[in-house]
């Protein structure tokens, strides 16, 4: 095979912070005490805070050689299924660290921020046009947020029609978000199987829709990487009982300018810009998630909307029907900056072309890797493929986790695995569009060769990684005992 | 374009390994009807030049563009941002990870987290932490919810008035679909939690008041602490400036069960307000009912110290429709900002900087009445306090934001009418003496 | 996890469908799951327990237990009031793991109805059950 990019590299040892700490050093440099010093009530003082004291080199040693123990998207593949770690352009953030946008107050007032909010505004529009929907609202933080967004919605539109409803149809290919989301809006999840082929059937959700049911959540392309093609049918029948469709646009990134979801009978979707839009995920946020709806939906969304006024953008809050505020100002801005950044650098033609390749990325490792591995759906998939560990488990006893273990030594982030759960033992790629031919190849045959290994040397597999900082963790003990500070 | 790094000869090798003819045949499974017959209408790509001016131009339509002076809080402070902070965040291999689910190369952002949660407990003098919500408001609708779905009876959460009128929003918000209900605890003339009030209130599950509160004004939670364990309910303290605890004695100490807070303030650019930062903590009987991520400390198989997710039997992944949250994600990018800044001001600079920012406040308020303005309150504040102003100010205030980009306080009136007329006002460590000295000149005339 | 000949399953306690084990001990019925049941759920982590004085039905959820990546509802085989639960769990949840019907007991319950108990299944229809 092609020379592996995983190797054992030096690595620095690093203690905790307040083991490093020495009493009465101080890492920041302070401005002149330029008025008169002011003592609260020493009923009101505390003591000051136990924080580490260190010196300014201390510092940047100490997050410099932690950085070093991570792996990102700037490091290596990284085919995490259904969270589209795609590259974040570094010109993005440039843009957010603009000092216009940077050290803009949210108080400052609609007529000091016109620059955010035009960009607020025409990055709710392009989001419109690139989903089909009458309207968007960027105020939600997150995707799992922009979920509850939407469902809030749902709930107040069966509100208003004067009868609120008690049900929710989920697919068992859903993420756990969507069941949660529902759940919080009182909303009890009805569980439906998708077909043998991976794909939910209309039958199935006419079997369970009935004027007791606010809708249905559905993610499109589904958690299988499968694309639901009886989309227009199951909305048509969730529609005659009155209720709403749900799009979770969580794998958006496969079908830009080739669907809108907005016009395939979806009522409110949500997008994650961190996903999509390629805004980096920082170890676990800040993302962004915002909420398409349609005509029907756009009195309900959160409040304060953009809105234009003969060439003056304004924040109103006055939409008598809406769900309320979702956030305490509005939503992830620096997040929303680096989207529009990203929209803006590759415009119409640039986003669909995304989306072929990552569907070709996808649909290529798919064809290179089965018969490696196990393949549960051998139908076309679009953005991501699901494997599963069927082949190794009955032949070498070696699991999903110990083939994901294994890839890290070879220097690639694995999978997504043991997710979905309709998959046993899922191994869930998505490649994404920006991962060139060699990258993957390079992927391929490191699969390959642990596929090998779990033949030849199923013990190397068991006890992997092997050059990783630290190997498997005790997660028994942690849960056991937490302990959750130093 | 420049992220695709497809060759014709790659797409064309590609596409025979997958059997199709064109790209566009890749999408084939799709019904035709299902496929969009518009394009997308949005302008046409552009370079990094051009996209370089044209954010610069939209930038410089917010007036923070310029060397602006900012005397408003209200939930986003402006505190200098030491160097070091957005340099090491920067490191890509911060910023282009994922959710340590791998925890064997992800022990940069676990440990990191960690010490977050540690120094963000010591801070609030709680025993746990979370490794983050979204921010302040959201944080506080999920101590809520808390203190809801744990009292055995009550069915009620009552907030103060004075809590920031964002976050009471959000509480609404969340609490709206359920059975639980929201009342307000008002107000005093003395521009403080009406505790009195409170303590007629019956069948809470939980109280929550926040300090130093919307107003400035450091309210008694001591007091609080004694009403909520008398009436069986959960107190929730929360606070939108966590500077304040620098100086001030932390929620804690005086017996909060749960904490829930805003962490801009720590080194996290305000940003048009977003990305902030939510912190959430609680006693460790808590523990197990606080949504959201937590990290902890484990070895491994050889014995080596390392760091994992844990207690994930809490989260919506596992537990779906009877998780106690939907979060998924945390503000992980931004709390590794703030366990940055507070490694670099440490014990010594976080006590200096929070006196710094009480002396500057006092000294603004006292330059302030100098020029004619009254003070509203007068009870103790940390760095906001709210003046009664005189007729034409907001034409004055609205001329310094044009003329001079000064931003002389905030108009309460939008978020309480009672206070038309009053203005909040805030100084932090950025502003000088000098800055003080001419907007006082600047007011009095 | 164990092949099916192989789990522990005493003759003198009863069994539910839902895996939880009951045994009759003086006014009390010391209910726990079974070994099948702690097989299937790996190592526990945690196990969350009602009040003692709470009031359950039979078939009530009256608690949990977890493994690291798991949650499993455990359901009151019998109806009655919980007149003791075991507090070792809290810092030793692996008792379960090692000892299921002995230091990994779960609650102890004043039964409404000790006539139920008679509904519940013994040895052999349990492992009846789990051969399917």
């Amino acid at each position: 095979m092609t020379q592996k990019p995983g190797t054992g590299g030096l690595k620095f040892n690093e203690p905790q912070l307040w083991d490093k700490s020495r009493k009465g050093r101080c890492a920041v440099s302070l401005p002149k005490e330029d008025v008169e010093e002011s003592l609260l009530d020493d009923s009101l003082v505390g003591d000051a805070p136990d924080l580490p004291q260190l010196s300014e080199l201390d510092v940047v040693r100490h997050y410099t050689r932690l950085s070093q123990w991570n792996f990102g998207v700037d490091s290596g593949m990284y085919p995490l299924g259904s969270c589209t770690m795609k590259y974040n352009p570094k010109i993005n953030e440039v843009q957010a660290s603009r000092q216009g946008f940077a050290a803009a107050h949210p108080f400052s007032g609609d007529e000091a921020s016109q620059g955010a909010l035009k960009l607020m505004y025409s990055l709710e529009q392009f989001l419109a046009e690139i989903t089909g929907f009458e309207a968007v609202s960027v105020q939600p933080a997150a995707g799992a947020h922009g979920e509850l967004t939407g469902m809030l919605m749902i709930h107040k539109y069966h509100e208003k029609k004067g009868k609120q409803r008690s049900k929710i149809i989920i697919p068992d290919t859903a993420h756990g978000t969507n069941p949660a989301s529902a759940s919080l809006c009182g909303y009890d999840s009805i569980n439906v199987k998708s077909g043998p082929n991976g794909i939910l059937e209309p039958e199935a959700v006419k079997a369970v829709m009935d004027e007791d049911t606010a809708g249905i959540m559905l993610t499109n392309p589904n958690t299988l990487g499968l694309f639901e093609n009886h989309m227009k049918e199951i909305a048509d029948i969730v529609h005659a009982k009155g209720g709403l469709v749900y799009g979770d646009g969580a794998n958006m990134n496969a079908i830009m300018g080739v669907v809108k979801p907005g016009e395939i009978g979806i009522d409110v979707l949500h997008l994650n810009l961190h996903k999509t839009f390629s805004t980096p995920h920082g170890g676990g946020g800040p993302g962004a998630g915002p909420v398409a709806v349609n005509k029907i939906l756009e009195p309900f969304l959160p409040v304060p909307r953009i809105v234009k006024e003969e060439n003056i953008f304004k924040f109103v809050s006055t939409q008598p029907d809406t769900i309320g505020r979702m956030h305490t100002f509005y939503g992830h801005f620096g997040v929303l900056v680096r989207a529009y950044s990203y929209i803006l650098s590759l415009g119409a033609q640039g986003l669909s072309n995304a989306s072929k390749l990552a569907v070709l990325n996808a649909n290529y490792i798919k064809e290179k890797l089965k018969g490696t591995l196990h393949l549960p759906y051998d139908l076309p998939c679009m953005h991501e493929c699901v494997f599963n560990d069927k082949i190794q488990k009955e032949q070498y006893h070696i699991t999903t986790m110990d083939m994901a273990k294994r890839l890290l030594d070879y220097g690639f982030h694995p999978p997504t695995v043991y997710f979905p759960l309709v998959v046993d033992g899922a191994f869930m790629v998505e490649p994404t569009e920006t991962e060139s031919k060699e990258g993957i190849d390079q992927f391929i045959d490191a699969v390959k060769a642990i596929a090998k290994e779990a033949e030849t040397d199923p013990e190397k597999l068991k006890t992997a990684p092997h050059i990783t900082k630290v190997t498997r963790l005790d997660e028994v003990a942690a849960a056991r005992k937490p302990c959750l500070k130093g | 374009m420049r992220y695709l790094p497809h060759t014709k000869e790659d797409i064309q090798s590609m596409l025979e390994v997958t059997g199709h003819k064109t790209l566009e045949n890749l999408f084939d499974s799709i019904p035709q009807d299902l496929k969009s017959k518009n394009g997308i209408n949005i302008p046409e790509a552009i370079s990094e030049w051009d996209l370089n001016a044209h954010m610069e131009h939209l930038a410089s339509d917010n007036i923070a563009c310029r060397d602006y002076k900012c005397f408003i809080g209200a939930g986003s402070y402006d505190h200098y941002i030491p160097a070091i902070v957005p340099y090491l965040i920067s490191r890509s291999e911060f910023m282009t990870a994922y959710t340590p689910y791998q925890p064997e190369i992800s022990q940069g952002t676990l440990q990191g987290i960690y010490e977050f949660q540690t120094m963000v407990t010591h801070l609030l003098g709680m025993d746990i932490a979370t490794a983050s919500h979204y921010d302040g408001g959201t944080a506080l609708a999920e101590a809520a919810l808390i203190s809801l779905r744990t009292h055995k009876t009550a069915n009620t959460v009552a907030v103060s008035r004075l809590t920031h009128p964002s976050h009471r929003q959000i509480v609404d918000t969340y609490l709206r679909p359920t059975q639980f209900k929201v009342i307000e605890i008002p107000c005093t003339e003395d521009g403080i939690t009406d505790l009195k009030a409170l303590e007629a209130m019956e069948d809470l599950a939980g109280i929550c008041v926040q300090s130093p509160n919307f107003l400035g004004n450091i309210e008694d939670l001591e007091k609080v602490r004694q009403i909520a364990t008398d009436k069986k309910a959960m107190m929730v303290a929360s606070f939108t400036e966590a500077m304040a605890y620098g100086l001030l004695k932390n929620p804690g100490s005086l017996g909060a069960d749960i904490v829930a807070g805003e962490g801009q303030s720590l080194g996290i650019s305000k940003s048009f307000g977003g990305p902030g930062l939510g912190l959430l903590a609680g006693t460790k009987k808590q523990m197990r009912n606080l949504p959201g991520r937590l990290i902890g400390k484990t070895t491994d198989v050889k014995g080596r110290p390392g760091y994992v997710l844990t207690l994930a039997t809490r989260e919506q992944h596992i537990r779906r429709e009877k998780a106690s949250s939907n979060i998924c994600s945390n503000n992980g990018l931004c709390a590794m900002t703030a366990g940055i800044y507070m490694a670099t001001v440490g014990k010594i600079g976080m006590r200096k900087i929070a006196q710094l920012n009480h002396n500057k406040a006092i000294y603004l308020k006292k330059t302030l009445i100098e020029s004619g303005l009254t003070p509203a309150f007068d009870v103790p504040f940390f760095n906001e306090f709210v003046m009664k102003v005189p007729e034409g100010f907001d034409q004055m205030r609205r001329n310094l934001i044009e003329e001079q980009c000064i931003f002389a306080g905030l108009d309460l009136e939008p978020y309480y009418p009672e206070l038309k007329g009053h203005y909040l006002f805030c100084a932090t460590e950025t502003v000088s003496k000098e800055d003080i000295d001419y907007l006082a000149k600047e007011v009095q005339s | 996890m164990k092949e099916l000949n192989d789990l522990n399953l005493p003759e003198d306690v009863r069994y539910t469908e839902d895996h939880e084990w009951t045994k009759a001990s003086g006014d009390h019925v010391i209910v726990g799951i079974s070994d099948y049941a702690q097989d299937q759920l790996g190592e526990i982590v945690f196990v969350e327990l009602p009040e003692v004085g709470d009031s359950f039905s039979q078939g009530d959820e009256f608690g949990s237990v977890e493994s690291v990546k798991a949650v499993s509802e455990i359901y009151l085989p019998i109806s009655g009031e919980i007149a003791e639960i075991n507090e070792s769990l809290e810092d030793a949840p692996e008792l379960v793991n090692e000892s299921c019907y002995e230091k990994g007991w779960l609650v102890k319950i004043k039964p409404s109805d000790a006539s139920q108990m008679d509904n519940l299944m013994d040895k052999t229809a349990y492992l009846d059950m789990l051969k399917g």
